[in-house]
């Protein structure tokens, strides 16, 4: 076990920067997600820690070694991969055999065996053991790729989409267990994803990547409640946050294009003129005694809520409501905004005020 | 009064007459020319019989067989294909796949160099023989003088020594044929997936171990298949053998099918005794590719 630090890491390929100047700090035992869209540099940054890729400048850390000239092998680290990487023509008991078996680490048979089938126990993956592995299913495959990192005990778990090639209720499942698994376990695990509600729910503290560079970092709360940057507002929570266009005016908030004035309490934020307003789908609420009033144009129930989407003036605007509940198109119904949430981003895109997090 | 001409109802084809349609040219190509001789010469091997006489063939039974098979000469003939075929796809298979993996790699170059390395296999192989036998030649040749030989009387005779003319022909069927198991090779490689090799470097595998446990494993299907052609080439192995020794020396490298050519077209042009040898060829092919074929089958099925 042990803490990972990257400094000032940037890793090109070709024309291409993947990794600009990233710094990052993975506390002992924790278990860290790496959170942004396809293309930010989640994957490259893992397989930097990982050895596998190479960066032209920066540092890896593993407590206080650097790592740099180590070698993949060396380094003690488990990948899964997001392709079921397992070793075809062998069991899945010879799969996870695999990594104790390397003369390195100089196990005997009885130790290998009680191992694995500790692990297999772990993961529910006893009864596969003799299989041969193209037969399994892939919720099966990602289970034994798992089960073959976790076998050995090394210092750092790192993953890349574990779940991604699943299907959703398999992911579930297995985001519980792997957590659990982390808990139990207490192994620094970082974990790529560009799943927010995996993120969110399983992290400690994760990091949003976008471009190669760190947005922010923080853990699941500061992240949703205090985004730094409308892209990492936007990035996380659905339905997505109210992005809108606002004006300070004579010590009220008011849309530019919608008929909402807010009350603006001096002592939070200085604001400018204008600025954009961030209001979170769950801090509209409709009720009957609402300030405001708004024509419903769409409505999607999802089962445990329903997203409404309101039309006030000419700005268009998200609602999300507790349950399935029946409301026509076209409706008009009024509604209210819960202030105490209301999140500020000036020109720069950049929260006003205190983002969450370091 | 005219009269109407009353539009003849033709009935349309069915689709079963459809595809009959389609296939019967092939099926009637294919009976002519492949079916029939085949079942004909079976019947050839059991007469006695020679394109040659105005005689017609006369049904002997077995006897071709028993003739060939109780015959010392074509036993040795045999012994002679089967020892060509076993050096010959072994050292096919060496070479080509090490190459394989020498050129997997991708470099400046490298396409140029794998098109360099495939032009020996598209070569005829009459002219490569021809060729080699000249290469091969003791006074003039420049194959000893490649190898280091620069004194006639210590070279070693390739063509004139019954071990070394095997080999020559070792060589030359090595040097034409090993691109194709290279190419074979390369496209088993190239499915290999990266994460496999990356996967394993993070769980301390040496490479010999990602060797045999990763790589080999992976291009096994496709080895089995350039052995098995390459078997079946070399147990019909002609042209090389007519173009670099003729047989020679004396019968040293008088495969199968070379004295199959002699009986049938050369002397008494015996079609009989060729078509017993024939098939007894036939079958011999058709047995050893069988036993690839399942071996294949239970490599493919892990």
């Amino acid at each position: 076990m042990s803490g990972i630090r990257l400094e000032g890491i940037t890793k090109r390929f070709g024309d291409l920067t993947a990794l600009r100047d990233l710094s990052l700090t993975v506390h002992d035992g924790e278990f860290f997600v790496l959170l942004g869209p396809t293309g930010a540099g989640k994957t490259t940054t893992l397989r930097v820690i990982a050895g596998l890729e190479r960066q032209e400048e920066g540092a890896v850390y593993f407590d206080e070694h650097l790592m740099n000239e180590i070698p993949p092998a060396d380094r003690d680290t488990a990948f899964v991969f997001q392709q079921y990487s397992l070793y075809p023509n062998m069991t899945v008991y010879e799969n996870m055999a695999f990594p104790l078996k390397s003369p390195l680490r100089n196990l005997d048979k009885g130790e290998i065996d009680r191992r694995i089938r500790e692990t297999a126990e772990k993961l529910r993956i006893g009864q596969l053991l003799d299989r041969k592995t193209a037969n399994l299913s892939g919720g099966e495959m990602q289970r034994v790729s798992i089960g073959r990192a976790i076998v050995r005990e090394p210092r750092v778990f790192l993953m890349d989409e574990p779940l991604s090639n699943l299907d959703a209720k398999l992911r579930e499942s297995l985001r519980v267990e792997l957590e659990h698994l982390q808990k139990t376990q207490g192994i620094t695990t970082i974990f790529v994803t560009h799943d927010q509600i995996e993120a969110l729910t399983m992290a400690d503290r994760l990091a949003v990547l976008n471009e190669g560079r760190i947005v922010q970092v923080g853990t699941p709360e500061d992240i949703y409640d205090r985004p730094a940057t409308t892209f990492v507002a936007q990035l996380v929570g659905t339905p997505r946050i109210n992005l809108i266009e606002a004006q300070r005016r004579n010590g009220v908030l008011k849309m530019s294009k919608g008929a909402v004035e807010l009350p603006y309490a001096d002592s939070a934020v200085s604001l400018p003129e204008t600025f954009l307003l961030g209001i979170r789908p769950e801090d509209i609420t409709l009720r009957a005694d609402g300030e405001f009033t708004g024509e419903v144009v769409l409505t999607e129930p999802l089962g445990v809520e329903t997203i409404i989407h309101l039309k006030t003036g000419e700005e268009r605007l998200l609602a999300v409501v507790a349950g399935t509940k029946q409301i026509a198109i076209g409706e008009t119904v009024s509604f209210g905004v819960v202030t105490d949430h209301l999140h500020f981003f000036g020109a720069d895109q950049k929260r006003l005020g205190e983002a969450g997090g370091e | 009064m005219s009269v109407s001409p009353t539009p003849r109802t033709r009935r349309p084809l069915s689709d079963r007459n459809i595809t009959l349609l389609f296939i019967m040219p092939t099926m009637v190509i294919l009976v002519l020319m492949n079916v029939y001789p085949l079942f004909y010469s079976l019947y050839l091997s059991f007469t006695d019989y020679s394109v040659i006489s105005a005689e017609p063939p006369k049904w002997i039974g077995l006897e071709n067989y028993t003739t060939i098979l109780s015959d010392q000469r074509f036993w040795s003939h045999f012994a002679v294909t089967g020892r060509f075929a076993f050096l010959s796809v072994g050292l096919q298979m060496l070479v080509g796949f090490g190459l394989a993996l020498l050129i997997r790699e991708k470099f400046r170059g490298s396409g140029l160099v794998t098109t360099l390395i495939l032009v020996p296999m598209m070569l005829s192989p009459v002219v490569v023989g021809v060729f080699w036998r000249l290469m091969f030649n003791p006074s003039y040749g420049i194959f000893n003088y490649l190898l280091g030989f620069t004194d006639i009387n210590t070279a070693p005779e390739w063509l004139g020594q019954p071990v070394l003319a095997l080999w020559a022909i070792v060589i030359v069927d090595v040097w034409m044929w090993s691109p194709f198991v290279m190419l074979l090779s390369l496209a088993g490689l190239s499915a290999i997936p990266n994460y496999l090799y990356e996967a394993a470097a993070i769980d301390r595998a040496g490479a010999w171990f990602q060797f045999r446990r990763i790589t080999l494993p992976q291009v096994m299907p496709l080895l089995l298949i350039a052995v098995l052609f390459r078997t079946i080439e070399a147990l019909k192995q002609f042209d090389l053998v007519m173009g670099i020794t003729g047989g020679g020396p004396g019968d040293a490298t008088e495969m199968v099918s070379v004295r199959l050519y002699r009986e049938a077209f050369q002397g008494q042009f015996d079609t009989g005794l060729s078509s017993a040898l024939a098939y007894i060829v036939l079958i011999v092919i058709v047995a050893i590719s069988n036993l690839y074929i399942r071996q294949l089958n239970k490599v493919r099925e892990g």
